[in-house]
Parts: C-alpha cells; sequence; structure tokens
C-alpha cells in the first residue's frame, strides 16, 4: 500500500479536530432568526393598554425600532426590565413591546408596578404574531431599521452590554440611510 | 474527611498511571525485564486506588454528605438507596470516576489473564492503558473533581437526581456501556503494542481476539439496555431517536463489529493485518470520540451532560494525542506489515473484506450525520439539524446489502470459492426467504408492503443461510452428538450474533410497519379500540411513593371479551425537582406491546388524555441485541484461548 | 451560566410526554399530522421532535399543523410555511441542495469507493504474487527423474 496513502486517516482526523475545535465556541442552542433582513410581519392586533386600537406595522415604521418580547410568566423578562428602563431613558430609540401569550390585567399590574419602558404594547395573546416572528421563547430582543427589515435579533436578558453591542448596529443603520 | 480520602486515591492513581504509562514502554523499548515487570504490579496499584476512590464517592452518596457538590447536586435524603449509589454515575464527574475505574479494571484483568503473552507486549499493552489512565485522570483531577465540597456552608438537603434517571436503567445501563467503552481500549492497546514492537505477525491478533469480542459484547448490551430504558421509561414509545448520544454509542459498534470480524481473518488466515490495526485504532478512536461528542457541550442531547467548553478543550487535547499519536505511530509502521497469505477475488476473505466496508460505511454515515450540523455551523452557513428522517433513509439500505452479504460469506471458502459452489448452497436458502419476505405481509398485514417484504425477506436469508451452514457441518459426520460436541463455543457464539441480527431485523420492521397509536381524551367509562384490543378508562386515583406523588390511571384491556390485563400508567410530581414525569405502564409479550401513558387531565369529569400504543414484536429488538451480546460472550470459553499455542497461521 | 442553569431546568421539567388529543375526521390528515410532528424539531427543546416535545413553542407548532391540515394545506407548504419562520433548523431532514450534497451522496460515493478500492487491491496483490510465482524456474530433466523417484518411494511407504 502506498504509504503516502496510510496517511490518510490522520489527516481526516486533524481536518475533524479543527471543526471541533471550532464548534467548542459555538452554541448549538442559539439559533440565529430566520427572518434576518427580511420584512416584520404584518399583523393587526390591539394594543395592550388600549384594547380599542389596533395596532399594525405602520405604527413603528419610519425610524429604527426595538420589538422586545416578553411575558409575565418569565422570569428573565422581569430580570431584563430594569435595562430596559433604562434604554428607554437614554431615548435614543424606542421600544416596542410584544406581550406574548399572557393575560392582560396581570400585564398591566405589571407595567405599572415596574414602570412601563414600552412606546405602546403589542398584545399577542394567542402568539400568533409572535409565531409569524419565529420567537421561540421569552426575552427575544428583535433590531428593526427604519424600512421595518428584522436586521438583528437578540435572544435572552438584555444586559447593559447587549445595549452597547445593539448601539452600535443603531448606528450604522443611520450610516447606511 | 471520606471525600479527601478519594481525592488523594485518585491523585495516587494519577502517579501509578503515569509511571505505569512511561516505565514498561521504556522498558520494553531496550529489553529490561526489571522495567518490563513492573506494568503487573503497577496495574494493580492503579486499580486499587482507583476502587478506594469510588467507594470514598460511594460512601459520600450513601451517608448524605452533602457537602459534596457533586452528591448535592445529584442526590436527596429520600431517594432510595439503590438510587443514591447509581447517582455515582449520574452526572458528568462521577460518571467519568467510572470511566477510570473501568479502564484501571480491564488493565487489571489483562494483567491478571495474560499468562501466554511474551512480557514485552504485555509491558507495552499495559503501558498504553496507563497512558490512557493518565489522561483520564489528569482530566477529572483538573476539570472535573467530584469531590469538591461546598464548605463552609453546604445545603441541607440534595436537589435530587433527576427523575428520569431514577430507575432501574441507571442502575445497569451506564456501567455496561462503559465497560463496552473502555473495554475497546484494550484492543487498541494490542493494536499499538503491535505496531511499537514490529511484531506484526497474527499472533497478536488471537491474543486480541477475547478481549474485543467481550468489550464489544458489554457495548452491544449497554445499547440495548439503553434503547430499552428510554422505550419504557419516556413515555413515547420510541426506542431509538438517532440522537448524537445514542450515536455516540452506536459507532464503536459497528466499527468494532468490523474489528471482530477483521481480527478473525487476520488470526486464521494472516492477513488484513494494516486493515485490522486501523480499525482497533478506529473504534477506541470513536469511543474517545463519544466521549468528547457528549461532555463538551459541542451538540445538542437530552442525554448530554451539562458541562462547558473547557472541559471539551482538555478531552479535545486528550483527543488530538491519543488520536493523532496512534495514527501517526499507524502510517509510520504499517508498511512493515507483510500478508502471510493471499486469496482470490471471489473468496471468504474477500466477502468479508467487503462486509467490512459496509461496517465501516455505516460508521461514517452516522458520524456525518451528526457532526454535519456542526460543520456546516462552522463553516457560518447556519444551523440546520439531521435526524431520524436521514439516518433511517441511509442507514436501512445499507443494512439490507450487509445482510445479503453475511449471507454469502458464511456459504464462502477460504481463499477460493467458485460461483457455482456458492449458487448451489444458496439456491434453497433464497427460495425460502424469498417466499417468506413475500408472503408474511399478507398473512400478517393487510397486504403487500415493501418494506416489510425486504425487512423479512433479509432477515430469514440470515437465519436460513446460517441454518444451512450449520447442517452442512453434519454431513460427514458419524455421530450428531459428537459433531456437536465438537464445534467450538466460538461457532456457537457466531451462529447465536447472527441470528441476533436477523432477529434485531425483523423487530424493526415490524415495530415501525405495523405499530398503532391513538391520542384520545377519555373520561371515565370510555372505551376505546385499537388492534382489535378493546381499552377502557376507569378513572384516575392519587398515589404516594417514595419521593413522590401520583396520578394513577386504571386501564381495562380486553381481547373479543376476554380480559387481558389492567394497566395503571402514572403521572409523577416529584416533590424535591418539582418537575413532572410521565410513567408508562406496559403489557410487555413476546409478539406486541401494550404501552399506555397518561398525559394532562382534561376537564373536571375525571378525563385525561390518554396515549394507546400497539407495538408488534418490539421486544424482538432487545432480544436480538441480547443474542449477539452473549454470542461475543460464548466465543471467549473458546478451549484454544485456554490453552497456549505458538500461534500457527495458515500459509500462502 | 444563570441563563444556561435555568435553560437546563426547564428542560428537566419537560420530563414527560406529550399527548395532544387533536380529533381528525379524516385517517390521512390524522396520519400525516403524526409524520409532520415526527419530522420537525421543537426549536426550543434539546433535540426533541414537535411530536415528543410538551414545551410551549412545540405545542404552538403542532396546533398549527393542525390548523393547516384541516385548512387543507399541503405537505409542502405546511414545511415551507415553519422553515419561513423558524429557518431550515426546524427540519430533521436536511434539505437536498448543494451545501448538503456532500450528506447525502457521500455515504454511497464513499461505499463505491470502498468497494472499488478493496477490489482493486485484491486483484493487484494477486497479480504480484502471480508474478512471483512465474519466477519459479521449471525443473530440468534430471532435476525432474529426481523428483519422480521422491514422490514414487512416498507412495509406497
Amino acid at each position: 500500500m502506498p504509504r503516502l496513502l496510510l496517511f490518510i486517516p490522520l489527516a481526516l482526523f486533524i481536518s475533524l479536530s479543527f471543526f471541533l475545535w471550532k464548534g467548542l465556541s459555538i452554541d448549538p442552542r442559539e439559533l440565529p432568526s430566520a427572518l434576518i433582513d427580511k420584512p416584520f410581519p404584518e399583523f393587526q392586533v390591539a394594543a395592550l393598554l388600549q384594547s380599542e386600537r389596533i395596532l399594525s406595522k405602520a405604527d413603528f415604521i419610519g425610524k429604527p425600532v426595538l420589538v422586545n418580547v416578553w411575558a409575565t410568566w418569565c422570569p428573565s423578562c422581569r430580570q431584563e426590565h430594569e435595562q430596559l428602563l433604562r434604554i428607554a431613558q437614554d431615548n435614543k430609540i424606542n421600544i416596542i413591546g410584544l406581550n406574548y401569550k399572557d393575560e392582560r390585567a396581570a400585564a398591566t399590574n405589571w407595567l405599572q408596578q415596574l414602570g412601563n419602558p414600552y412606546a405602546f404594547n403589542i398584545y399577542d395573546e394567542a402568539g400568533m404574531l409572535g409565531l409569524d416572528l419565529g420567537v421561540y421563547g421569552a426575552p427575544e430582543t428583535y433590531l428593526l431599521d427604519a424600512q421595518g427589515v428584522v436586521r438583528h435579533r437578540h435572544v435572552g436578558v438584555v444586559t447593559a452590554q447587549t445595549w452597547v453591542e445593539l448601539q452600535d448596529m443603531i448606528q450604522k443603520l443611520g450610516v447606511n440611510q | 474527611m471520606i471525600p479527601e480520602l478519594g481525592e488523594f486515591a485518585l491523585i495516587l492513581a494519577l502517579g501509578f498511571s503515569f509511571i505505569l504509562a512511561v516505565i514498561p514502554l521504556y522498558g520494553a523499548a531496550t529489553l529490561n525485564t526489571l522495567w518490563m515487570d513492573y506494568a503487573k504490579p503497577l496495574a494493580r496499584a492503579q486499580f486499587t486506588f482507583l476502587l478506594i476512590s469510588f467507594i470514598c464517592l460511594g460512601y459520600a452518596f450513601a451517608n448524605d454528605d452533602f457537602s459534596v457538590q457533586y452528591v448535592a447536586n445529584h442526590s436527596n435524603s429520600q431517594l432510595p438507596i439503590e438510587f443514591k449509589l447509581s447517582a455515582i454515575w449520574g452526572g458528568h464527574e462521577g460518571s467519568l470516576l467510572l470511566w477510570a475505574f473501568i479502564l484501571s479494571g480491564w488493565t487489571l484483568a489483562v494483567s491478571l489473564f495474560s499468562r501466554g503473552l511474551p512480557l514485552d507486549m504485555l509491558a507495552r499493552v499495559l503501558g498504553v492503558m496507563g497512558i490512557i489512565a493518565t489522561g483520564f485522570i489528569s482530566f477529572l483531577l483538573w476539570t472535573s473533581s467530584p469531590f469538591l465540597r461546598y464548605l463552609p456552608r453546604f445545603p441541607a438537603d440534595g436537589a435530587d437526581l433527576n427523575p428520569l434517571l431514577q430507575d432501574f436503567g441507571l442502575i445497569v445501563h451506564p456501567p455496561m456501556l462503559y465497560m463496552g467503552y473502555v473495554g475497546f481500549s484494550v484492543a487498541f492497546a494490542f493494536a499499538i503494542a503491535a505496531l511499537l514492537s514490529g511484531r506484526l505477525d497474527a499472533a497478536w491478533a488471537r491474543w486480541s481476539r477475547p478481549w474485543t469480542n467481550v468489550a464489544w459484547a458489554f457495548l452491544g448490551a449497554g445499547i440495548t439496555l439503553g434503547s430499552w430504558w428510554a422505550y419504557y421509561e419516556l413515555g413515547w414509545g420510541g426506542w431509538w431517536f438517532w440522537d448524537p448520544v445514542e450515536n455516540a454509542s452506536l459507532m464503536p459498534w459497528l466499527v468494532g463489529t468490523a474489528l471482530i470480524h477483521s481480527l478473525a481473518v487476520t488470526e486464521k488466515r494472516g492477513v488484513f493485518k494494516s486493515w485490522t490495526l486501523l480499525l482497533a485504532i478506529f473504534a477506541f478512536s470513536l469511543s474517545l470520540l463519544g466521549t468528547f461528542l457528549v461532555r463538551s457541550g459541542v451538540l445538542t442531547s437530552v442525554h448530554a451532560f451539562a458541562s462547558d467548553p473547557e472541559r471539551g478543550f482538555f478531552i479535545l487535547v486528550l483527543l488530538l494525542l491519543t488520536i493523532g499519536g496512534s495514527l501517526t505511530l499507524y502510517a509510520f509502521k504499517a508498511p512493515n506489515v507483510k500478508s502471510e497469505s493471499s486469496f482470490g477475488w471471489l473468496s471468504r476473505e474477500m466477502l468479508l473484506l467487503i462486509n467490512n466496508v459496509f461496517l465501516v460505511v455505516m460508521a461514517i454515515t452516522v458520524l456525518l450525520g451528526t457532526l454535519y450540523p456542526l460543520l456546516i455551523d462552522a463553516l457560518g452557513s447556519g444551523k440546520i439539524s439531521v435526524g431520524p428522517p436521514y439516518f433511517n433513509a441511509l442507514f436501512v439500505p445499507i443494512m439490507s446489502l450487509l445482510a445479503l452479504s453475511m449471507g454469502i460469506s458464511g456459504a464462502a471458502r477460504w481463499r477460493q470459492t467458485s460461483v457455482a459452489g456458492l449458487k448451489k448452497q444458496l439456491f434453497v436458502p433464497a427460495i425460502i426467504s424469498l417466499v417468506v419476505g413475500i408472503i408474511f405481509p399478507f398473512i400478517y398485514g393487510d397486504g403487500f408492503n415493501f418494506r416489510v417484504f425486504l425487512g423479512i425477506t433479509v432477515s430469514t436469508w440470515v437465519i436460513a443461510t446460517t441454518a444451512k451452514e450449520f447442517k452442512d457441518k453434519f454431513r460427514n459426520a458419524n455421530s450428531i452428538t459428537a459433531k456437536l460436541s465438537q464445534l467450538t463455543p466460538s461457532y456457537y457464539g457466531m451462529m447465536l450474533a447472527h441470528v441476533g441480527v436477523a432477529v434485531v431485523a425483523i423487530g424493526i420492521t415490524l415495530v415501525s410497519t405495523y405499530s398503532e397509536e391513538r391520542d384520545m381524551r377519555m373520561a371515565p367509562g370510555d372505551k376505546i379500540e385499537l388492534a382489535d384490543y378493546q381499552f377502557e378508562f376507569k378513572g384516575a386515583k392519587k398515589v404516594k411513593g417514595a419521593n413522590f406523588t401520583a396520578d394513577e390511571g386504571t386501564i381495562e384491556v380486553t381481547l373479543e371479551g376476554e380480559p387481558v390485563v389492567t394497566l395503571y400508567p402514572q403521572k409523577r410530581h416529584y416533590t424535591v425537582k418539582r418537575s413532572m414525569m410521565t410513567e408508562a405502564s406496559i403489557d410487555a409479550g413476546l409478539f406486541r406491546d401494550l404501552y399506555l401513558a397518561m398525559g394532562e387531565p382534561l376537564g373536571d369529569d375525571g378525563a385525561w388524555a390518554i396515549r394507546v400504543h400497539y407495538k408488534p414484536y418490539v421486544r424482538w429488538l432487545w432480544l436480538g441485541g441480547l443474542f449477539m451480546a452473549l454470542g461475543g460472550i460464548l466465543t471467549v470459553f473458546d478451549k484454544r484461548y485456554r490453552k497456549k499455542s505458538t500461534g500457527e497461521v495458515a500459509h500462502a | 451560566m444563570l441563563r444556561f442553569f435555568i435553560l437546563v431546568l426547564l428542560s428537566i421539567t419537560s420530563a414527560y410526554a406529550a399527548i395532544d388529543t387533536y380529533e381528525f375526521k379524516d385517517k390521512d390528515k390524522e396520519l400525516r399530522f403524526h409524520e409532520l410532528s415526527a419530522d420537525m424539531r421543537c426549536p426550543k427543546c434539546q433535540n426533541q421532535n414537535l411530536a415528543d416535545s410538551n414545551a410551549a413553542i412545540a405545542t404552538d407548532l403542532k396546533q398549527k399543523i393542525y390548523l393547516m391540515l384541516e385548512a387543507d394545506k399541503s405537505d409542502t407548504e405546511i414545511v415551507d410555511y415553519m422553515v419561513a419562520r423558524y429557518g431550515d433548523f426546524v427540519l430533521y431532514e436536511p434539505r437536498f441542495n448543494a451545501q448538503n450534497a456532500v450528506l447525502w451522496l457521500g455515504p454511497g460515493v464513499l461505499l463505491l469507493l470502498g468497494l472499488i478500492v478493496v477490489i482493486w487491491l485484491t486483484r493487484s496483490r494477486n497479480n504480484k504474487n502471480a508474478e512471483n510465482t512465474e519466477q519459479v524456474p521449471e525443473l530440468d530433466a534430471k532435476q525432474a527423474k529426481a523428483l519422480q523417484q521422491l514422490l514414487n518411494k512416498d507412495k509406497k511407504s
């Protein structure tokens, strides 16, 4: 058997190891949004606090916006709430809330007690808008550009670090326009 | 105090492993008998201290020592004692200790049962096993010690063992599996020793075979137990999900199957030496790769230990050193291997080689499917999933080809066989198989079904060809009983294992085609019918267990008016972990299982969501697995492994 | 780390079978429902299909599949719907495209390659052996006679 061929198993193993090494820095459970660079889905859903008002995409197109998926049954949402309040105070970008599969009374109470960082809240009771968006668990935060195209999704708690990264992205959006 | 003793014993074991890794190998290289003689006592010492360490951990569990982090995370004072002890291997650190302990056990066994082995060979084999042990014990001590403490404040009670693990399956499945995984290190060590010594005659194959067969049998038994456990424990009646961790155990088994056959040919005919060496390295490499996949967090799995990438990096380094080192050694030394006989292109040797190719391709298919999502992600091309549809689509055809080839190989002669001879031998089994395959779906099912035809034909083919080969042995025999006792345990083991393959194939074919399942809302008094059985839900009541409360349903099963069985599925609520678990109720039978599970309570009338499964021939899956494992064990009772032999081989 | 821990806890609590009681009037649709929910992955779980998972998102997706089946949508439409929202990740049967060509064709190619290599190696080996045996010189007349005598002696004994 030609000598060089005997090195093939070794060569294959080394290339495999390279991929395994790369794999160590990847989180296999992190799922990127399927809607990146695609428009935010159309919807006609009631608002949380003013139940007669029907919201749609037109209500936030025009400038970049953050859409935050939250619910009262989600403990991590409670964790990130303070950071969201700080972001709202910064006044650099509006936060739209997507109240996901929640109860109106509980959600209203929550906002009254803890503060309301949201410009307005979409009351997605059945989670159908969430489904169209590709939400798989709260909390999730989406960055949309001025045309309503999804540019980034952050899964999990929004921390101060996350806000720094988001601000970078918002800046880049501004430059491109 | 005891946990610290355990840690200290581990450190001592590391010391002994390290010396075992260095001294005997150096002694073998310089033919220093004194240094080579150290191998046996070092193996004993290594084992002793790992045993002490293992017992210390067991002691901590048995005495509810919740100051030990590992015990606090995996146990509870209300946990039944058998689970407290099995919880030793219920998590990452403890199972790694089990791994190292079993490795030291195999090392000890090799040192005890190697009377016919030349000293330098024994020294090298034990030395290589010492190297592996050094790696694993280092990993334990540096990143995954089970003896870390929560001091000064420790919890009053533990976090309890995951309810899914509080089961008989936990007591048997991991130890069996590890016996197999780790056992392949012996074949690996023999291969490396052969490469190092340059002594590449077929004798090492003879020494290696019993160890490899037993390891293979244990791994097969472990996989079978895992499948059986998942079936009755998880509540959805599945028995194989192509989950990465399941695949991690199947891959070394497939390559191990190729290995045991390749070793047989190398021992008998002195050929395939280079290929067999590569297979031995490959099988153990897959064991190690499995360890990496399960503990590094690189792949998602319900089975994976919650581990972090730092540990993964350590294991990757271990992999690079062990597998990289052995493959490099192979590349340099394998050209020195010479074949001792030759064979024609239609011969048993050739057919066994082709079967090897099938098995290795099957293993690589599983590897490819398991790692492909990782490959794609690492290349930045997004996230994909590879699951049962892929594996089933590719695995089944190759498996069928292998089964066909199995039958032909049995009829082929060594060295040269004729097409005419094969045709004559195989004509009757072929006809029988085709007839049975065609008729079966009509009799058992309701009409022709290609999948059933394929599965049954191929399984019958394996059984028929095995039977024919067995019958032919008596052609020239004077007395049947004399011939029966003349046939070796090896031969009986082979027959049993091959029949086991057919039994598994039949089980898989029938259970995947003819299963029936209904998920129904049932209120007390409701009846449903499935596969000719009638199921009547009598209602649910509350019951209490050792560390759980449950809603227990009562379902009466009748067949054509005659009562068959009453089943009691449970929906358990474990108090400590505050989690829920479905405990299915199964009426097991050789030809069918009736499987009931409870879902959620629906409504105020006492109605529940109930799942009813009819699973025909599902037990054949595990019966076949058992046959294969027993067959493997049987082969080591061959007298020739107990005699001192010169290891003669057929020459061309 | 905490988030990971919470995820682990949440997944541990999903330790029970998901039993959904969807009523199908059409047996065919019921079969398709079982197949679709078995071949699609729960986006959130640790490698479970929709059928076996009781996570909230899995229940929602199954509900959606049920509704779409009742609305007479085809399997392709349902699958495309899910992929548009959750990506290829949600399919357990990877699509056959350029990216996945190696995955689907690799084993077959490898099998053919393996068989070809094995046959070629054996042939070249046998040819080498044949060459070696050809080098055995023929016996001359004197040696042939000696051989015959030896053989005859053997026959008598």
